[in-house]
């Protein structure tokens, strides 16, 4: 697995949009809402490689924390000028309001090309880039609100370690959320979304990255990946409890939200 | 063979590892190392794909390879007769010889006398840069002698050069190509030869096509098939002979 990534982590990203559609995006999107993040949110996102939801966590956590400097603003109209310019600079420091993520994948080239990017994009504060295995984070028990893992976990030989490693790194009230690929029971679309998975992904593959295999594989890992009720089973057994999915698209993509209490 | 194979669906839940398998894959078996079976529609995406990539970026190598062996399949099989009935290409059908550094004795050829097909080919590696180990070896190709024959095309690529004495810039490949698409009558030569002087200037195009084109293409049409040549036995023999014996023009 971690050859596959290797050669595939410069050009993940185009791919990503190639394969999907650019509609990778957007459940990307839903996820973070679905999170909700408040200010002082601490996420680890594991095989998170190129910052995807890294980088919309903070763009989510500093529209909030705009929104509230705004709101206090507001309220801040009675006061003398000295106080307020202080309370600003305060709060300036603060764009984030403590919040962090912490980006951790197996790969170094996926954690390359995620720096590098955040360097382009000028994302600088909060955001910090680990090594580490999912199956054994380098990481405290009880110490994240949130952990998250898009598009990553199908790739963990052993999922159920995975699980119990988030369990573990979970704050207790913290909450596990998962994107990834799953299962479409309607069987036309099914028809359709198998003919375009082994046709044309690995073709796209071909042409755009020069690697037919590493999408072959891809592909493959996609459809040996349990289906939604059987993955929930498997984070109920890691000791998580209200877990739920729900299904974007019929089902090609599930988010699976558990928690730790 | 087994081309219309309906499609396998071996991996869905039965938990193998993703490890490659030689037997079974997508469309049929493993023929060569390095062989990805292909159903008509992946090749037909793959042809499109590969031709759209290489046009808008030059320097992808492995996509005008691509295309060439997802489109060749009727002129595979004719360059594979050709070399068939022939005494020296049935040879080489037979003892599939390679060029790759590794079996060329590069010290011996350069000691050889100048004007001589080994240290002229030598020269030109030099003088270009270029190795015979870049070529990218046949992936797409549903047949296994057919996948020589498009591999030995490729080798002999660099002798193309020596004989019609080109250099390897874009005014040369594209000289070069034009000889290839009437040898060979490989789809992947004739698009090449008919797109790739859109990146050249108007005075290199004056050029090419007042007088390196059509001595190119005089040249292909006179020359017996270039594939029937057992180049490793003829190092010693000089360039200006062995062109005479196939009958191509001195080059302008």
């Amino acid at each position: 697995v971690y050859q596959v990534f290797e050669s595939v982590a410069k050009k993940y990203d185009v791919m990503n949009d190639s394969m999907t559609l650019g509609i990778h995006r957007v459940w990307k999107d839903i996820l973070m809402h679905k999170m909700n993040p408040s200010p002082g949110t601490l996420l680890v996102d594991v095989a998170g490689g190129t910052g995807d939801i890294a980088f919309r966590f903070i763009n989510y956590v500093r529209s909030i924390r705009e929104r509230q400097l705004q709101r206090k603003l507001k309220y801040h109209q009675d006061l003398s000028w000295q106080e307020i310019s202080e309370s600003y600079q305060e709060d300036k420091s603060k764009s984030l309001g403590n919040s962090q993520v912490v980006v951790c994948d197996i790969n170094k080239e996926m954690l390359k090309v995620g720096k590098q990017k955040a360097q382009h994009l000028g994302y600088s504060e909060g955001l910090s880039w680990v090594l580490g295995n999912a199956e054994e984070l380098p990481f405290d028990d009880d110490k994240f609100d949130v952990y998250t893992i898009a598009f990553g976990i199908r790739n963990v030989t052993r999922i159920d370690l995975a699980l119990q490693e988030a369990y573990r790194v979970l704050k207790p009230g913290g909450r596990f959320l998962c994107l990834e690929f799953s299962h479409v029971s309607n069987p036309v679309l099914s028809r359709l979304y198998d003919l375009y998975s082994f046709q044309v992904i690995p073709v796209l593959g071909e042409v755009i990255a020069g690697d037919w295999k590493s999408y072959q594989y891809l592909v493959e890992s996609i459809r040996r990946f349990p289906p939604q009720e059987e993955f929930k089973a498997m984070i109920e057994d890691a000791g998580f409890l209200k877990v739920d999915f729900q299904n974007l698209n019929l089902g090609i993509v599930a988010i699976h939200s558990g928690f730790k209490l | 063979g087994r081309a219309g194979l309906s499609r396998t669906e071996p991996r869905a839940r039965d938990g193998r590892s993703g490890e490659e398998e030689e037997e079974e894959e997508e469309g049929g078996y493993q023929l060569y190392p390095g062989h990805i079976p292909t159903r008509p529609l992946q090749k037909a995406l793959l042809a499109a794909g590969s031709a759209v990539m290489a046009l808008y970026d030059p320097y992808r190598h492995d996509m005008v390879a691509v295309l060439g062996e997802t489109t060749g399949c009727l002129a595979l099989p004719n360059l594979r007769d050709k070399m068939k009935h022939h005494p020296e290409g049935y040879r080489i059908l037979q003892e599939r010889p390679r060029i790759r550094l590794s079996t060329l004795d590069m010290a011996r050829l350069r000691g050889l006398p100048d004007g001589s097909l080994g240290r002229e080919y030598v020269r030109f590696l030099e003088d270009n840069k270029v190795s015979p180990d870049t070529r990218m070896p046949p992936k797409f190709v549903d047949d296994e002698e057919l996948a020589y024959v498009i591999q030995r095309y490729r080798e002999a690529h660099d002798l193309m050069h020596t004989l019609l004495g080109m250099p390897t810039n874009m005014l040369g490949e594209v000289v070069v190509k034009w000889f290839e698409a009437i040898q060979t009558g490989l789809p992947m030569c004739v698009l090449g030869a008919a797109f790739g002087p859109v990146r050249l200037s108007v005075r290199k195009l004056q050029v090419l096509a007042t007088e390196l084109v059509p001595w190119a293409i005089r040249s292909g049409r006179n020359a017996s098939c270039i594939l029937n040549v057992y180049y490793e036995q003829r190092w010693e023999q000089p360039v200006e002979s062995l062109r005479e014996e196939i009958g191509i023009f001195p080059p302008p």
